[in-house]
């Protein structure tokens, strides 16, 4: 583990909606080439904590650096350009724009000459499996194949962090198998951040996993370790009876 | 440009003690009555504003839909008003019976015949009451022409030390009141007010309670429309009546009710008295044309210092 | 249909488009080609909202005031300078300028969309208030009175390029407002097929999306912005010359609002379609004009309100959407999907 050199770091990370604390003193440190798994019940601020990461929200308190930048507040643009990219939670797609071209406005921001982005369009198209569909008008394709249009647009923009908000919901278990491996496949060269509920999928991926509950990170740990605490348990035991 | 002279003549020079008391205690009555005249007209001019806003306030700041024939819902009222008040109708019935009854019915027509196909389309809705605006300018002016004789003022006026004001105006301040505070109790202590607001909030879950909400739908747009039709009766007497007046209305509550914010009623009645006041006061200093200037200019910069609206920074969820 | 096929027919029409403009004086009276120039400099109005609109998904309500200052800039300069060639520079550069203000006000405001739609109206009104009364003899600039509601008269019309004793006649007027109309479309194509235009079109479809992905939402839209606000100055020289008159009710609500039926009614999301809208309703409304029966506001509300619920995609669009039914129903099945998906030239990100 390189703890010595964070690729990311937050402190004392704080996000209030009027009374609301969504975020409360997130401290929280990723090292170069590391995946992360975040995993936490509806409403423990997970999202908000990935809007916070990506300039689509600014901390009410707190800084998060990447790298060397301070980005707390930045623009979005800004932080997509030092090379942090997000899918979403909800699909979050051109709808009336092809697939080709979705991963093209991507990879040409990562590739200087139109060649090599090119050839980079069509092996992301290949990585993601979207070769078949890749003049389909994004807007017309199911909410499976929106995902992957998504993935694929993120891993063309060849960024050095990736955020990944429930990559794997609404997948058949043949696609969840296939998301858990091409994670494992980035994190070769790239640090991940990967946000799930599914336990199973977290099983296929995860080396450490943090815990969210109601704002705060409730511990961080290896992977079996933290699916065998009894406070996680109580957690997801909570939510399940609840809802 | 009666103000500029009053200020030129208190300092024209004055020999004798005397005499110069005399002047300057006869200049400070005027300078007073003007002070007084100049008030009234400030609240005449917010009072005016808010009852021109509070029907796109009701259809805009409760329902999202962007009504751009606002001003000719407006325009129909005057016109109703002053058609029956040329009938023989007497003149207090005219604006306030006969104006918000038609414009309602035109409005209830209007949504069960556009509005409601349109829910959740704003930019087909902006259209669709654009193209419904032209229609009633094109079908107005078929039929009256493009002059209406108006009706006069009623209740005559008052003296003020030299200047003379009217009645009317106070009458206009008390009606903004009353029609703030109707809307105030409806919105608060009825059950239509109750279930108009929880609907516009969350349609499904008001559905699921036993509320129609298209029927909700149809009586608030059909409830703006008449406010927008009173207020159209009640600024007949002194508007010029003509079937393009309605251009000159839509704007101005537009950017006074987005100025307003969420908060219907407390953001209207805000950014009517703060427009009103900027706008009167420019009109004093210059021309009224350039204190129309003035109110846009101001209210494009408000929006974009509060893009939530007074209401958004000052009375947070109020009504 | 192919994407070549489509645009060996695309490359057709426009052919056909520039011999029509070029041979149209030798076979119409000039009444008829005088209305014609009036048309394809209202088109290039059209298409300077078809773009902002279409492709950049920025609704405004205030088109005309980019049109009534080319138009002013435009007679003004040409009083000064005597020479339409700096005017007509000046007519595409004063709103584009102008735009650029409105725009980084607006878009770097973080100002919805929705709001949008008021400002712009509301700075249309703001001018057409404020050249409403310019009537006196104070309001003058360099040596061309302003004129207040009454306008500027007797406008210079263009002339051979720094040559200002060459005055242009009717038909050459026409060659030029024509030819600028075909121009235009060209450029638009072309910027929308570029890489600024498929980032404007990405920004239109999802802005948080393009932001994540590097792209200044607010730049692209500003960019956009100042593009429509320069071809509508264009526009307002080309009407100016067209009539040499140019008063304040260039900055009328109605205008706008008839530039947005145009649009409606041709295809928003197209180039050609807002061209055909416009011509069609100009053609309209100058023959309603001519009989007394219908109030042509009348006319074109119900035109509006009709083509919103019954053919809101408006007519170029439809027209390509029952060819392609046809052609799907004429057993074209070459794919698991619709062919519609597939026809779309999605590079382009144009519709039409």
């Amino acid at each position: 583990m390189s703890e010595l050199v964070p690729l990311l770091q937050t402190k004392n990370l704080t996000m209030r909606f009027g009374g609301v604390v969504a975020n409360d003193d997130v401290n929280f440190t990723l090292g170069e080439m590391e995946l992360r798994c975040l995993i936490g019940p509806n409403g423990a601020g997970k999202s908000t904590f990935f809007k916070m990461l990506t300039g689509q929200l600014t901390p009410t308190s707190g800084s998060v650096t990447f790298r060397t930048h301070s980005i707390a507040g930045h623009a979005s643009h800004e932080i997509a350009r030092l090379g942090i990219g997000i899918k979403t939670q909800v699909p979050n797609v051109f709808n009336e724009i092809s697939v080709r071209e979705h991963i093209w406005l991507a990879a040409r921001r990562a590739h200087a000459t139109g060649p090599r982005i090119r050839e980079a369009v069509d092996e992301v198209l290949e990585r993601a499996r979207l070769t078949g569909i890749a003049d389909a008008i994004v807007g017309q394709l199911s909410h499976g194949q929106r995902q992957w249009v998504e993935i694929g647009t993120v891993l063309a923009a060849d960024p050095e962090l990736i955020l990944l908000d429930e990559p794997a919901a609404g997948m058949t278990d043949d696609e969840t198998g296939r998301t858990a491996e091409i994670i494992r496949e980035i994190n070769r060269t790239k640090a991940l951040i990967v946000v799930e509920h599914d336990m199973e999928f977290i099983k296929m991926i995860a080396k450490k996993v943090t815990i969210f509950h109601q704002g705060r990170i409730l511990m961080e740990d290896d992977c079996a370790a933290v699916l065998a605490d009894e406070r996680v348990r109580d957690i997801y035991l909570g939510k399940k009876v609840a809802a | 440009m009666v103000g500029q002279g009053c200020k030129g003549a208190s300092l024209v020079p004055v020999s004798g003690l005397q005499s110069g008391l005399v002047l300057t205690s006869y200049l400070k009555g005027i300078e007073m009555d003007l002070a007084v005249i100049v008030a009234l007209d400030v609240v005449n001019g917010a009072a005016s504003l808010f009852l021109l806003c509070l029907g796109l306030a009701i259809i805009f700041g409760m329902m999202r839909i962007i009504n751009l024939a606002h001003g000719e819902f407006v325009m129909l009222g005057a016109y109703a008003t002053v058609v029956s008040a040329n009938a023989g109708l007497n003149i207090w019935i005219a604006m306030l019976v006969v104006a918000p009854a038609f414009v309602a019915l035109v409005g209830l027509v209007v949504e069960r015949c556009l509005i409601r196909f349109l829910y959740g389309r704003l930019i087909d809705s902006m259209l669709a009451t654009w193209g419904l605006s032209l229609f009633i300018v094109g079908f107005v002016t078929t039929i009256f022409g493009n002059t209406t004789k108006g009706v006069p003022t009623p209740l005559g006026g008052f003296s003020v030390g030299a200047y003379r004001t009217s009645y009317y105006t106070l009458f206009l301040l008390a009606m903004a009141l009353v029609a703030a505070g109707i809307i105030y109790a409806l919105m608060r202590h009825t059950r239509f007010g109750l279930i108009a607001r929880a609907t516009m909030q969350n349609p499904e879950m008001a559905a699921k309670l036993g509320v129609n909400p298209a029927r909700i739908y149809m009586m608030t747009f059909t409830l703006g429309a008449a406010l927008s039709g009173l207020a159209g009766g009640l600024l007949a007497p002194v508007s010029g009546i003509t079937p393009v007046m309605g251009a000159a209305y839509i704007a101005k509550a537009f950017i006074t009710v987005v100025g307003g914010g969420a908060a219907i009623l407390s953001g209207t009645v805000a950014a009517s008295s703060l427009f009103g006041f900027i706008n009167q006061l420019g009109a004093y200093f210059t021309t009224p044309v350039y204190g129309e200037v003035i109110l846009f200019t101001s209210a494009i910069i408000l929006i974009r210092l509060l893009p939530q609206g007074i209401s958004g920074r000052f009375f947070k969820g109020q009504l | 249909m192919t994407r070549n096929h489509k645009l060996i027919a695309q490359a057709l029409a426009v052919l056909v488009a520039i011999v029509v403009v070029a041979l149209a004086p030798g076979y119409l009276d000039l009444f008829t080609v005088m209305q014609l120039t009036l048309f394809a400099s209202m088109a290039v109005l059209s298409l300077s909202l078809a773009f902002i609109w279409g492709f950049g998904g920025i609704l405004s309500f205030g088109q005309s005031a980019f049109f009534g200052l080319g138009g002013y800039a435009y007679a003004v300069a040409v009083g000064n300078f005597g020479d339409s060639t700096p005017a007509i520079v000046l007519a595409i550069l004063v709103p584009a300028l102008f735009a650029g203000a409105l725009g980084y006000f607006v878009f770097y405001g973080r100002i919805s969309d929705v709001y949008l739609g008021v400002i712009t109206l509301t700075v249309t009104l703001i001018l057409f208030n404020v050249v409403n009364s310019t009537a006196g003899n104070e309001y003058t600039i360099g040596s061309v009175r302003l004129g207040g509601f009454n306008g500027i008269p007797a406008i210079q019309t263009f002339n051979m390029p720094f040559d200002p004793s060459d005055i242009l006649y009717p038909e050459h007027a026409w060659w030029v407002t024509g030819g600028l109309l075909i121009v235009v479309y060209l450029g638009l194509r072309l910027l929308i097929g570029s890489t600024f235009g498929r980032i404007a079109i990405a920004v239109r479809e999802n802005e948080t999306r393009a932001a994540l992905l590097g792209y200044d939402p607010r730049l692209v839209k500003l960019g956009v912005f100042v593009i429509g606000g320069a071809i509508a100055g264009l526009a307002g020289a080309l009407y100016v010359n067209w009539g040499a008159f140019v008063g304040p009710t260039i900055f009328s609500l109605s205008l706008s609002a008839e530039i947005i039926i145009w649009i409606t009614v041709g295809s928003l999301g197209t180039l050609v379609g807002p061209i055909l809208g416009c011509v069609l309703i100009q053609y309209l409304v100058s023959q309603i004009g001519t009989q007394q029966t219908f109030n042509s506001n009348l006319v074109l509300g119900v035109i509006l309100v009709g083509f919103v619920l019954l053919l809101p995609k408006g007519i170029v669009l439809s027209i390509q959407q029952a060819f392609e039914h046809l052609a799907y129903w004429w057993g074209q099945r070459k794919s698991t999907l619709p062919s519609s998906s597939l026809d779309v030239p999605a590079m382009e990100g144009e519709k039409g």
